[in-house]
C-alpha cells in the first residue's frame, strides 16, 4: 500500500439475516455489501453513487465501524482496523468521522448545538470548558456565528444550519477522513450549493479527505475526484470522475448517466434507459447482478460474475462487465490478441 | 397467519409455567412454617412428621414444585385447609358468580366508554368534549369500591330501593329479584372500563381524524356521520382489544367490589382465604385467575390479528 | 397585513425570535405547564393536600389513634371534631390528615422505586437488544400474566400486611409496565441518527445512555409514572380496604373506608369522607399527568 493511500478496503462483506417462520429461523440473507474493494487516496474526494438499496449507506457505516463487517479488511493509514496489532476502533474514531443526512433524527432535540458538538471531544477526554472553546472555533469555521448559534436547539435552526452543525460535529474530533452519507440530499437546491461550497472550502483549509456518498449524479460530479458506482452490493465501475462521466463503460453507469435530467434539449432521451424493476437484494440474480435489466445481457452474464478489470485505454478506470473482458464469452467482448 | 396463532399459543406455555413458579415461590415465602397451620400444637414428633409427609412438605423444594404443578395442571386444585373440600368445586362456583358481574359490567362499561369517547372526539374542543372527558377521568380516578359504598348509601340506605348486599337467589339471572341484586355491583364495576375505554377511543378517533384519508373521504363528499363510521371502523380493533383486556381485569380484580357488596364470587373466596390464611385456596385461585387472564390475552391478540391486517406478522 | 407592514415588522420579529432562541425543551415544557389553567389548579390542590398531610402533627386536633366510646360516628361539628368521628370515636379530621401521609407514601413510593428499577431495566433492554432484551422482556411477560390487582393481592396475601409489604407489592406490580414503556422508547431513540453519531464519536455506551437517551426517554416515562401514581393510590387504599395493607390502628384512607363500611348504614356522610380524599388526590395526579403530556407534546 502506498503512502498515498489513506484507506484501503479489501473484500468487504456484510450480510443481514432475515428471520421468519415458526421458530424465527434465518430464512434468507440480504447481501447488502458483497465483496467490495477500493482505495481512498489522501486528499481526494471519492464519490460513491448508486440507487437506493445498493449498499452505499451500509458501506459508509462499515468504514466508520458502526457496523462490523462479516468478512474483509479495512486499513487506515497503513494499519489494519480492529486487529490485535493494528489500530483499535476507538482510535479510529479520532481520524474517521461521518456527516449524516440532515433529517429529523440527526440531532438530539434535547441538546443545544453546543452540547451536541462538544460531546465528542469530551468523550475523548477534553474538559467541558475546553470542549466548549473548540465548539466556538468550529462553529465559526462552518459559517455559524457562535454567539447566535451555540445555545440554540435543533428546532430553532433551518435545514442548512442543521447540516452545518452536523458537519461541525464531525469536525470537532479533528479527523483526517470524513465519510459523508447523502449530506445534501435533504436540502433545498440553493442551500445545497452553499453547503457543498462550504465542504469544498473546509477540505482545502483543513487538508481533509472525503468519501462522498450520494444518489445525485450532478453533486457527485461536482465534488469528486474519483467515483465508485455500486449496484446491489457490488462495485460495477470505478475510476476518475472525468473518465467515468465522459466515457462510462458499464451499461448500468451509462443508463444512470443517461437518465440524468438535463436542460439541454439535444440531450433529451426518447425511451427509458433502464427497464425492469430493481431486483430484490434478498435474492440477487446469479452471475452478473445487473443482467436482468441489462440491454446487452447474454447467457454468459447469468453464468459467471464479472470481475473488476482495468480498461485497456485508461488504466485507472475499472469496470466489471463481461463485454470488456477478452475471452469472457460475450459477443461484444474484444477478441484475445492472437 | 396460522403460524402467528400457533406461536402465540405456544408462547403462553412458558408464561404459565413462569406464573406458576411465581405463585409457588410466594407460597413458600409465607411467613411461618406451612405445616404449623396443619399440625395441632400438642402433637408429637411422629404425628408432625406424618402430617408433613402427607402434604409432601418433607420433599426437596423442586420436587414439591413439580408435584404441585402436576396436580394443578391435571385439575386437582388442592383441598381447603378449613373446609376440607376440594378447591376446584368451590372455585368454579365462585367464578360463575363473578362472571355474572364481570360480563354485564364489561359490556356496559365498553358501550358507555365508546359512546363518551366518540362523542368527546366528535365535539372536540367544545364544552361537550370537556364534559365527556371529565366523565372519563372521573371514572379512572374514582376508587370504585368507594363508589360502591356511596351507591349503597344512596340506594339502599337512604332510598331503600335496591339491595346493598349479597347476590339473591341462585341461578342464571332471570327474575327481577336476581337482577335487582346485580344492578349496583355491575354499575360500580363498569366504571373502570368505562373510563379507560373512553379515553382510548377519544385519543384514537382524534388521531385517525387527523389522518389524510379522512380528508380524502370528506373531499369525496361524505358527510359527518358517514365519515364517523369509517373512523370507527379504524378505531375498532384497539378498542375491542382493550375490552377483552378489561374483561380479564374485571374477572380477576373484582375482589374489591365483591367485598363491598358481599357478592359470593372468586374475589370473596380469595378474601376469605386471605383472612383465614387458607393457602391452598388462595394459591389455586390466583393461579387459575392468572391462567384465565393469559387465555383472554391470547384470544384478544388473535382476534386483533384477524381484524387488523397490520397486526399480522 | 399589507406587504409594507410585513416588511417593516420582519426585522422586529427576527430580533424577538433571536431573543427567545436557546430555550431548552424542558424550559418550554415548564412554560406550557404554567400556562395551563386546569393543570395549575389541580397541581395547587395537590400541593395543598400534600402540605396538609405533611403538616399533620401541627394541624391535627386530636390523637388519631385514641378514640372514645361515647363519641362514635358523630357528624361534623360535634364537640370540636371538625369532620366528626369514626366508628370507635377517633377524630376524623386528624385521621384524615395522618391517613394522608400513609396513603401518599404507599402511592408515591412504589412508583418511584418502580421508576428506578423498571426504567433502568427498560433502558438496558432497549439499548442492548438481543438476548439481554429477550431475557428481560420475557421475564416481564411472566409478571404480566397477572392483572395488577391480583399480583398486588397475591404478594400481600402471602407475605402479610403492613406498609412495607404494600410498598413492595405495588413496586413489583408497577415494574413491568414501566419496563415495557422504557424499552419501547429506548429502542426507538436508539435508532435515531444522533445516537449513531454519538457512537461514531467513540463514546462508551454508558455515556451515550446518560447523555443522549435519558433526556429523550424521561419525558414520556414521567407522564406515565404520574398517571401510575393515581392508580397506585387507589390500589394502596384498596389493599388496606381488604385488610392487606396498612394495619390498624394506623390511619390510612383505604383502611378508614373499610372500618367505616358498616357505618354507612348509620352515618353515611362520615363513612364516605375518606373516599372523597382518595378520589381527589387520584384525580389531581391524573390531571397533572394529562397536563404534562400535552405540555410535552411540543411540535419540534
Amino acid at each position: 500500500m502506498s503512502a498515498d493511500t489513506l484507506l484501503e478496503v479489501r473484500n468487504l462483506k456484510r450480510y443481514f439475516p432475515i428471520r421468519g417462520g415458526l421458530l424465527q429461523r434465518q430464512v434468507a440473507t440480504v447481501q447488502a455489501v458483497d465483496d467490495i474493494s477500493f482505495d481512498v487516496r489522501r486528499g481526494e474526494t471519492l464519490g460513491i453513487v448508486g440507487e437506493s438499496g445498493c449498499g452505499k449507506s451500509t458501506t459508509a457505516r462499515l468504514l466508520i465501524r458502526l457496523l462490523e463487517p462479516d468478512d474483509g479488511t479495512v486499513a487506515f493509514d497503513g494499519r489494519a482496523v480492529a486487529t490485535s496489532d493494528g489500530i483499535p476502533v476507538r482510535e479510529l474514531r479520532r481520524h474517521v468521522q461521518m456527516v449524516f443526512q440532515d433529517s429529523y433524527s440527526s440531532l438530539n432535540p434535547r441538546c443545544s448545538v453546543e452540547d451536541t458538538i462538544a460531546y465528542g471531544p469530551s468523550v475523548h477526554g477534553l474538559a467541558w470548558e475546553a470542549a466548549k472553546a473548540r465548539v466556538r472555533e468550529i462553529l465559526a469555521k462552518v459559517g455559524l456565528d457562535p454567539a447566535l448559534f451555540a445555545a440554540r436547539y435543533p428546532h430553532e435552526l433551518s435545514g442548512g444550519q442543521r447540516q452545518r452543525v452536523n458537519i461541525a460535529r464531525a469536525l470537532a474530533l479533528e479527523p483526517k477522513l470524513l465519510v459523508l452519507d447523502e449530506p445534501v440530499s435533504a436540502l433545498d437546491k440553493s442551500v445545497e450549493a452553499q453547503v457543498l461550497n462550504l465542504l469544498v472550502d473546509l477540505k482545502r483549509d483543513l487538508a481533509l479527505t472525503y468519501v462522498f456518498i450520494s444518489h445525485d449524479l450532478n453533486v457527485v460530479q461536482y465534488m469528486s475526484d474519483r467515483v465508485l458506482v455500486m449496484y446491489l452490493g457490488k462495485v460495477v465501475e470505478y475510476g476518475p470522475v472525468e473518465s467515468i462521466y465522459a466515457n462510462p463503460r458499464h451499461p448500468y453507469t451509462r443508463a444512470l448517466l443517461g437518465a440524468m435530467p438535463s436542460m439541454d434539449p439535444d440531450r433529451r432521451g426518447e425511451h427509458a434507459t433502464l427497464t425492469g424493476d430493481p431486483p430484490n437484494p434478498i435474492n440477487p440474480p446469479p452471475g452478473c447482478r445487473f443482467h436482468t435489466r441489462c440491454p446487452y445481457a447474454e447467457p454468459c452474464c447469468a453464468a459467471a460474475e464479472p470481475r473488476l478489470a482495468a480498461d485497456a485505454s485508461v488504466s485507472a478506470h475499472y469496470t466489471a462487465c463481461h463485454m470488456l473482458v477478452p475471452g469472457s464469452g460475450h459477443s461484444a467482448a474484444p477478441r484475445i490478441a492472437a | 397467519m396460522w403460524f402467528f396463532i400457533a406461536r402465540r399459543v405456544l408462547y403462553a406455555v412458558p408464561i404459565l409455567l413462569g406464573a406458576s413458579l411465581v405463585v409457588f415461590v410466594l407460597m413458600k415465602m409465607v411467613p411461618g412454617d406451612a405445616a404449623d397451620v396443619l399440625i395441632p400444637p400438642e402433637a408429637g414428633k411422629e404425628v408432625a412428621d406424618m402430617i408433613r409427609a402427607r402434604f409432601g412438605l418433607d420433599q426437596p423444594i423442586h420436587i414439591q414444585y413439580l408435584l404441585w404443578l402436576r396436580a394443578m395442571a391435571s385439575g386437582d386444585l388442592g383441598v381447603s385447609i378449613f373446609t376440607n373440600q376440594p378447591v376446584a368445586e368451590e372455585l368454579f362456583a365462585a367464578l360463575v358468580n363473578t362472571l355474572k358481574l364481570a360480563l354485564p359490567a364489561v359490556f356496559l362499561g365498553f358501550s358507555l366508554g365508546v359512546l363518551f369517547g366518540a362523542l368527546a372526539a366528535y365535539y372536540h374542543a367544545t364544552w361537550l368534549d370537556k364534559l365527556f372527558s371529565g366523565f372519563a377521568i372521573t371514572g379512572v380516578s374514582l376508587p370504585h369500591y368507594w363508589v360502591g359504598m356511596v351507591l349503597v348509601a344512596i340506594f339502599a340506605v337512604v332510598f331503600n330501593v335496591l339491595p346493598g348486599q349479597g347476590m339473591g337467589p341462585e341461578g342464571f339471572p332471570s327474575s327481577w329479584e336476581q337482577v335487582k341484586h346485580l344492578i349496583l355491583p355491575v354499575v360500580t364495576l363498569s366504571l373502570i372500563p368505562m373510563g379507560v375505554v373512553s379515553r382510548l377511543v377519544r385519543a384514537n378517533v382524534l388521531e385517525i381524524r387527523s389522518m389524510e384519508f379522512v380528508s380524502a373521504l370528506a373531499a369525496k363528499g361524505l358527510t359527518g356521520r358517514r365519515v364517523l363510521l369509517h373512523i370507527m371502523k379504524n378505531a375498532a380493533p384497539s378498542a375491542l382489544a382493550l375490552m377483552g383486556l378489561q374483561f380479564g381485569y374485571l374477572l380477576a380484580g373484582s375482589i374489591l367490589v365483591e367485598t363491598v357488596f358481599n357478592w359470593p364470587g372468586s374475589g370473596s373466596l380469595m378474601n376469605l382465604a386471605i383472612f383465614r390464611r387458607d393457602i391452598p385456596v388462595l394459591s389455586a385461585t390466583i393461579l387459575v385467575l392468572a391462567a384465565i387472564f393469559v387465555a383472554i390475552n391470547i384470544l384478544v391478540d388473535v382476534l386483533q390479528a384477524l381484524i387488523d391486517p397490520r397486526m399480522r406478522r | 397585513m399589507s406587504l409594507q407592514e410585513t416588511i417593516a415588522v420582519a426585522p422586529i420579529a427576527e430580533t424577538l425570535h433571536r431573543a427567545r432562541a436557546g430555550r431548552s425543551y424542558w424550559a418550554r415544557v415548564r412554560e406550557r405547564l404554567l400556562a395551563d389553567p386546569v393543570t395549575m389548579t389541580f397541581a395547587t390542590l395537590l400541593l395543598i393536600i400534600v402540605a396538609m398531610a405533611l403538616a399533620a402533627p401541627l394541624i391535627a386536633t386530636y390523637d388519631p389513634t385514641s378514640g372514645s366510646a361515647f363519641a362514635r360516628l358523630k357528624s361534623p361539628g360535634y364537640a370540636g371534631h371538625w369532620l366528626g368521628t369514626d366508628e370507635v370515636g377517633r377524630d376524623l379530621w386528624s385521621r384524615i390528615l395522618y391517613g394522608g401521609r400513609l396513603t401518599l407514601l404507599c402511592g408515591v413510593a412504589p412508583v418511584a422505586f418502580a421508576l428506578l428499577v423498571g426504567g433502568s431495566l427498560g433502558l438496558v433492554a432497549g439499548y442492548r437488544g438481543g438476548l439481554v432484551n429477550s431475557f428481560i422482556m420475557r421475564s416481564m411477560d411472566v409478571l404480566y400474566a397477572f392483572p395488577s390487582i391480583l399480583l398486588a393481592i397475591a404478594i400481600c396475601g402471602m407475605l402479610g400486611s403492613g406498609v412495607g409489604n404494600t410498598i413492595l407489592a405495588l413496586t413489583v406490580t408497577f415494574i413491568p409496565p414501566i419496563v415495557r414503556i422504557s424499552e419501547t422508547i429506548t429502542t426507538q431513540v436508539r435508532s435515531f441518527e444522533f445516537v449513531e453519531a454519538a457512537r461514531a464519536s467513540g463514546a462508551p455506551s454508558a455515556s451515550i445512555i446518560r447523555f443522549h437517551i435519558l433526556n429523550n426517554v424521561l419525558g414520556p416515562i414521567l407522564v406515565y409514572a404520574t398517571s401510575l401514581i393515581s392508580i397506585s393510590i387507589i390500589l394502596a387504599a384498596g389493599l388496606s380496604f381488604l385488610g392487606l395493607g396498612v394495619t390498624p390502628p394506623n390511619a390510612e384512607w383505604g383502611l378508614m373506608l373499610n372500618n367505616l363500611r358498616q357505618a354507612i348504614w348509620v352515618n353515611p356522610l362520615v363513612a364516605a369522607l375518606p373516599g372523597v380524599m382518595i378520589f381527589m388526590t387520584s384525580m389531581c395526579f391524573n390531571l397533572m399527568s394529562d397536563g404534562l403530556r400535552s405540555a410535552m407534546d411540543v411540535r419540534l
